[in-house]
C-alpha cells in the first residue's frame, strides 16, 4: 500500500460494464443496509461486486459505474479502489493464486510453495500466463497461520500446501473445477 | 483441559444454526439481559467480570464502555473489528466461521449495554466466505425475532449488518476502521478526539473484538464475578490462543489465563511440543508487533519461576526480558529458524502495510525492510545493527497510530536477544548463507539492558 498510486489507464472495458437485475438487486440491498445519506459507505462491497461479475478486475469505467450508482465522484472510488489490495486495476488471469509469504507460514515452507508455483506456471511472482489462464501473488497474512502453506484463490482457501495438493489445484482449476476442496 | 466458555460446542454438528445453537443455551445472555437488566447494569457485570479487551491492547472493557458519550437525540455505534490481520492470529475467524451465533449474540446484549440501535461488524475482505456465514446467521436471528424491532417485547431495536474491508491491515487500528467503514481509504485519525465522542460519521463510537464481544455472554450468563473467578490476577477469564509455527498440533485453542507456557506448548491436550522432535529456538506470543523471546526466556522468565499465559505473565520482565500477550497470535520457532530472516520478513510486512501518512513511519519502515535485508543476504555491517537501533528511535512515538511503534519493537527485541546471530550474519556472510546458526547462547541481562 502506497499512497503515490496511478491508475494504469491503458486496459479499458469495450462495453459499459452493467450488474445484471439479479446483482443489482443485492447491490441495492447492501446500500439500503446505510442510513440515508450514507450509501458511500457500501463502496467496498460494491468494488467487491464489481470485481467478482467483471473479470476479476476494476476498469476506470467499472470504477465510473460504481460512482453513478453510489451517487459519489469518480475520484472518491479510485481512491479506495488503489488502497485496498484486494482489488486489481489492472486485468489479470482468470484464476488468481495469492500465496500468504508472512513470517508463520514462511516458518512452514511457503517460500518453497512460491517457488515451485512459480515453476510449475512458468511464472514470477506478478506475472500471468500466457494463456490468461493463472496469476500468481503473494499476499501478506491470510488469518490461516496454523495451517499453512496456503493460498487463497477467489473466495477459496487452500491450506496444509504441499507439491501434490499444488498439482491438483492447478489441474482442477485449470479444468474449470472451482469448487475444489483441499 | 481447563473450563471453555466460548468454544465449548465447537465440535456440535450444526452449531452453526440458530436452532443447534440455542439448544446448547444460546440467546440465553439476551433474554437476561433484556428482560431482567437495564443497560447499565450489563455494564457493570462487564466491569465486574475484569474483561480486557482482546484485540491486542487488553484496554478494560468495562471501562471503554463507560467512556461512551450519550449526548441526547445523537445515535452511537458499536462496531465489532474483525479485520483479523496480525500475523499469527486467526482465533476470530474459528469462532465466527464454527459458532457464528456466538459473537451475534455477544454483539445483541453489548448493543443492548450501550443503547446501539444500528452495530456492524467488520470483517476482512479475504474472509468473504465467513461473511457469507455471519450473514446466514444474522438472517436467522432475525427471523426468530432477536434482531430487528422490539426484540422479545423489550422494546428494543436493534440492526446488525456486516461490512467487509479490501486487504488493509491497517484497518484493523479502530479509527482507521472506522475511515473504511464510511467508505474511505483506511487512514487513521489523529485522536482525540477519540471514538467514544466522536466515531462513525461523528457519532460516539465503541469498537470491540470480536471475542471481546462473545465474552460478554458467558459474562451475563453467569455474572462476572463468576468470571472474574477463571484466571489469574487481572487476567481473568479465558483467552483464544490461535498457535502456529513449528509446533505438533498448532490450531486454535481456548485456554484458562494463568496455565504455564510450559505445558501449553508440550501438554498432550495442547500444542504437544516442536514440530518433527526438534528444540524449541524461540516465540513470539501475542503476534507480530510483540517482542520475540529466546528459548530461555519462553517457559522461565528472568528470575527463574514458570511463566504464565496470562497479560501479566508474558509481560514479565518488561521490555527487557518480557513480552506481551497481544492478540493471542503465539508463534513458536525451532531449531533451524533463522530469527534475522524473519525479523526482516516481518519488517517487510510493516513496510507494506503502513498507510504512508506519516513519514518516520512510511519512510523508518521501508527503510528497516531494507536494512534487514542486506543484513540477511550477508550484505550487512556492523554499523547497519546500530542503524536499525536509530531508525526505531526516529518512529517511536512520532506517528499518528501505533504501527509505527509495532513496526519498530519486534527489531528491537529480536536485536537485544539475538545480536549474536545478526553479528553473525556479518561476520560470516558466505556461511550464513549456507546453514542457520542455531539456538542462541544465553546472555546476561544485566549487561544487556
Ligand atoms: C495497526 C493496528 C492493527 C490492529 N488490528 C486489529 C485487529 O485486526 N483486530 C482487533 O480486534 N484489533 C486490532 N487493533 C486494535 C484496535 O485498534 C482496537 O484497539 C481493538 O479493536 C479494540 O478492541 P478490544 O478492546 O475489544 O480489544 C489494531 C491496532 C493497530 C494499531
Ligand atoms: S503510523 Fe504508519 S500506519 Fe499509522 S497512520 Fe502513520 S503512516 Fe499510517
Ligand atoms: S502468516 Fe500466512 S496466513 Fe498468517
Amino acid at each position: 500500500m502506497s499512497s503515490h498510486v496511478h491508475i494504469p489507464i491503458s486496459e479499458r472495458h469495450s462495453e459499459k460494464p452493467v450488474f445484471s437485475p439479479e446483482k443489482m438487486a443485492e447491490v441495492q440491498r447492501v446500500i439500503n443496509e446505510y442510513p440515508e445519506g450514507k450509501s458511500k459507505s457500501a463502496v467496498i462491497r460494491i468494488l467487491h461486486f464489481a470485481e467478482d461479475e467483471f473479470g476479476g478486475w476494476l476498469s476506470i469505467e467499472t470504477m465510473d459505474y460504481v460512482a453513478e450508482i453510489l451517487n459519489i465522484e469518480p475520484i472518491e472510488v479510485y481512491e479506495v479502489a488503489t488502497f485496498y489490495t484486494m482489488f486489481n486495476v489492472e486485468p489479470i488471469g482468470k484464476y488468481v493464486f495469492e500465496v500468504c509469504r508472512t513470517g508463520p507460514c514462511m516458518l512452514v515452507g511457503s517460500d518453497n510453495t512460491i517457488e515451485y508455483i512459480e515453476n510449475k506456471l512458468d511464472i514470477k511472482v506478478g506475472e500471468t500466463t500466457k494463456d490468461k489462464m493463472f496469476t500468481l501473488k503473494t499476499a501478506e497474512c491470510l488469518g490461516a497461520c496454523g495451517y499453512g502453506p496456503m493460498l487463497q484463490c477467489g473466495k477459496k482457501y487452500h491450506e496444509h500446501l504441499t507439491k501434490e495438493k499444488v498439482d491438483t489445484l492447478i489441474d482442477a482449476y485449470r479444468a474449470g473445477n472451482t469448487n475444489i476442496e483441499i | 483441559m481447563g473450563r471453555r466458555l466460548l468454544l465449548e460446542h465447537d465440535a456440535v454438528p450444526g452449531i452453526e444454526t440458530f436452532d443447534v445453537y440455542r439448544k446448547h443455551g444460546g440467546y440465553r445472555s439476551v433474554e437476561k439481559a433484556l428482560k431482567t437488566m437495564s443497560p447499565q447494569e450489563v455494564v457493570e457485570q462487564v466491569q465486574l467480570a475484569g474483561l480486557r479487551g482482546r484485540g491486542g491492547a487488553g484496554f478494560p472493557t468495562g471501562m471503554k464502555w463507560s467512556f461512551l458519550a450519550k449526548p441526547e437525540g445523537v445515535p452511537r455505534y458499536l462496531l465489532c473489528n474483525a479485520d483479523e490481520s496480525e500475523p499469527g492470529t486467526f482465533k476470530d475467524r474459528y469462532l465466527m466461521e464454527k459458532i457464528p451465533h456466538l459473537l451475534i449474540e455477544g454483539m445483541i446484549t453489548s448493543s443492548y449495554a450501550l443503547g446501539c440501535n444500528l452495530s456492524f461488524i467488520y470483517i476482512r475482505g479475504e474472509y468473504m466466505w465467513i461473511l457469507e456465514i455471519l450473514e446466514k446467521a444474522i438472517a436467522e436471528a432475525y427471523a426468530k425475532g432477536f434482531l430487528g424491532k422490539n426484540i422479545l417485547g423489550s422494546g428494543f431495536d436493534l440492526d446488525l449488518r456486516v461490512a467487509p474491508g479490501g486487504g488493509a491491515y491497517i484497518c484493523g487500528e479502530e479509527t482507521a476502521l472506522i475511515e473504511s467503514l464510511e467508505g474511505k481509504r483506511g487512514n487513521p485519525r489523529i485522536k482525540p478526539p477519540f471514538p467514544a465522542v466522536k466515531g462513525l460519521w461523528g457519532c460516539p463510537t465503541v469498537v470491540n473484538n470480536v471475542e471481546s464481544l462473545a465474552a460478554v455472554v458467558p459474562i451475563v450468563n453467569d455474572g462476572g464475578e463468576e468470571y472474574a473467578k477463571i484466571g489469574v490476577g487481572k487476567s481473568t477469564g479465558t483467552k483464544l490462543i490461535s498457535a502456529c509455527g513449528n509446533l505438533a498440533r498448532p490450531g486454535v485453542y481456548e485456554i484458562e489465563m494463568g496455565m504455564t507456557v510450559e505445558e501449553f506448548i508440550y501438554g498432550d491436550d495442547w500444542c504437544r511440543g516442536i514440530a518433527n522432535g526438534k528444540k524449541l529456538k524461540a516465540f513470539v506470543p501475542g503476534g507480530s508487533s510483540v517482542p520475540i523471546l529466546p528459548h530461555y526466556l519462553v517457559t522461565k522468565t528472568a528470575a527463574g519461576d514458570d511463566r504464565i499465559m496470562s497479560y501479566e505473565g508474558l509481560s514479565e520482565g518488561g521490555f527487557a526480558t518480557g513480552s506481551m500477550l497481544g492478540s493471542g497470535g503465539f508463534i513458536v520457532f525451532d531449531e533451524d529458524q533463522c530469527i534475522v530472516r524473519n525479523t526482516w520478513n516481518f519488517a517487510r510486512f510493516y513496510a507494506h502495510e503502513s498507510c504512508g501518512q506519516c513519514s518516520p513511519c512510511r519512510e523508518g519502515t521501508a527503510w528497516m525492510e531494507k536494512v534487514l535485508h542486506r543484513l540477511e543476504n550477508g550484505q550487512g555491517n556492523m554499523r547497519d545493527i546500530d542503524l536499525l537501533a536509530e531508525i526505531n528511535k526516529k518512529i517511536e512515538g512520532n506517528t499518528i497510530c501505533p504501527l509505527g511503534d509495532a513496526a519498530a519493537w519486534p527489531v528491537a527485541a529480536a536485536i537485544r536477544h539475538f545480536r549474536d546471530e545478526f553479528e553473525w550474519h556479518v561476520n560470516q556472510p558466505i556461511e550464513s548463507q549456507k546453514r542457520n546458526y542455531g539456538l542462541s547462547k544465553e546472555i546476561s541481562f544485566a549487561t544487556n539492558i
